[in-house]
């Protein structure tokens, strides 16, 4: 590094670049989570959910439906928060 | 069989065309039959950097609909006798493209071509998706700016998943980074982001860094792709980013910038 260089560097506002480094990686892994997840997601949530409130008064949200993939399989985790019945916490989990 | 390059980024305004316009030039140039496909329906302008606006009779849409013959439509450059355009319909709008449209119209080019260059339409809407639905190869120009790697991410994804290669279970889409509009001194000052931030970011196979550069916009106003000026830093980098996607090896130039005398005099990276 130069003697120009490290007073330029010095300059508090010309930091920028790795703020912006920054705020992509973490943007960027996110969007990633989302990547080449099955279009058909939405709608198999929704549609669990009016099974479920068939028999069971549950939240909008108490229903996740979560997906991964790794090298060689894929996982379809359901997770569905049951109301509380007096004081018990009870979590069905498929 | 002609190989299928789609140039992307997602986002509008980084190269995409100038970028298509110089690679296609820079293929036909080292002697392959090359044509290059504006696939931005409505609002064409590959037609005005390639210098062949007021040759356009007949565009892709009505080569697709059978209004005009392949052979009609196609534009032989003036500057080179192996380099063709197909130029987008300015009046009718994307819609009119369609996927099976489109893929008679390359498979007859495969037949008398090596390579086809399509200059994608910024988004992720029609024009874009068909843009790449047929590419053997991609090449993602990004400007080292926070919302074009982004985008640029986005469309690896549409690339990995929306592609017929992925649709058919092939080799998937062969990507490549382009970094355009790159300014070594800024990146040096911490105020844009580097290749390797970039790199890090995308980790694809970089294919060249493209310098800002004044004659970009020289190259535009004349109508001539700025690799045939040879004098200019742009023009020299597409000229390495061509001989690289040939095979051939060349080192990266462009990424440290000229040295000024006082950064010689005071040292400073190289």
């Amino acid at each position: 590094m130069s003697l120009l260089d490290y007073f330029r560097a010095s300059k508090s506002k010309s930091k920028s670049a790795s703020l912006a480094k920054e705020r992509l990686q973490i943007l960027v892994a996110h969007e990633r989570t989302f990547r080449n997840k099955p279009s058909y997601l939405p709608q198999l949530q929704k549609e669990l959910l009016d099974v479920i409130r068939k028999y069971v008064n549950v939240e909008q949200d108490a229903i996740t439906v979560n997906f991964e993939q790794d090298d060689n399989q894929e996982t379809l985790e359901l997770n569905i928060i049951l109301p509380d019945y007096h004081d018990a916490n009870r979590t069905l989990n498929v | 069989m002609a190989r299928i390059i789609v140039v992307t980024s997602g986002k509008g305004g980084v190269g995409k065309t100038t970028t298509s316009a110089a690679i296609a030039m820079g293929l036909a140039k080292k002697g392959h039959k090359t044509a290059v496909i504006d696939f931005d329906v409505g609002l064409r302008n590959l037609d005005l950097i390639m210098g062949c606006e007021r040759r356009v009779v007949y565009d892709f849409i009505n080569v697709i609909n059978g209004e005009a013959s392949l052979n009609q439509a196609l534009i032989r450059d003036k500057n080179c006798n192996l380099l063709y355009i197909l130029p987008a319909s300015q009046t009718r709008d994307k819609d009119a493209l369609s996927q099976e449209g489109v893929g008679r119209v390359l498979e007859e080019l495969s037949k008398d071509f090596e390579y086809i260059v399509c200059d994608s339409p910024a988004g992720i809407e029609k024009g874009a998706n068909l843009a790449l639905y047929y590419a053997d190869d991609a090449f993602i120009v990004t400007n080292p700016e926070i919302s074009s790697v982004r985008d640029s991410d986005r469309m690896l994804g549409i690339l990995s998943s929306k592609s017929r290669r992925a649709e058919v279970n092939e080799d998937p889409i062969k990507e490549y980074l382009l970094v355009t509009r790159y300014d070594s001194s800024r990146v040096k000052s911490g105020e844009m982001l580097s290749l390797e931030d970039i790199q890090e970011i995308l980790s694809l196979e970089l294919l060249g860094i493209i310098p800002e550069s004044k004659s970009v916009l020289t190259a535009s106003n004349q109508g001539t792709p700025v690799i045939l000026d040879e004098k200019s830093e742009a023009g020299q980098a597409y000229a390495d980013v061509v001989a690289r996607y040939l095979g051939e090896k060349k080192p990266h130039r462009f990424i440290d910038g000229k040295k000024g005398f006082l950064r010689k005099f005071f040292g400073g990276r190289s």
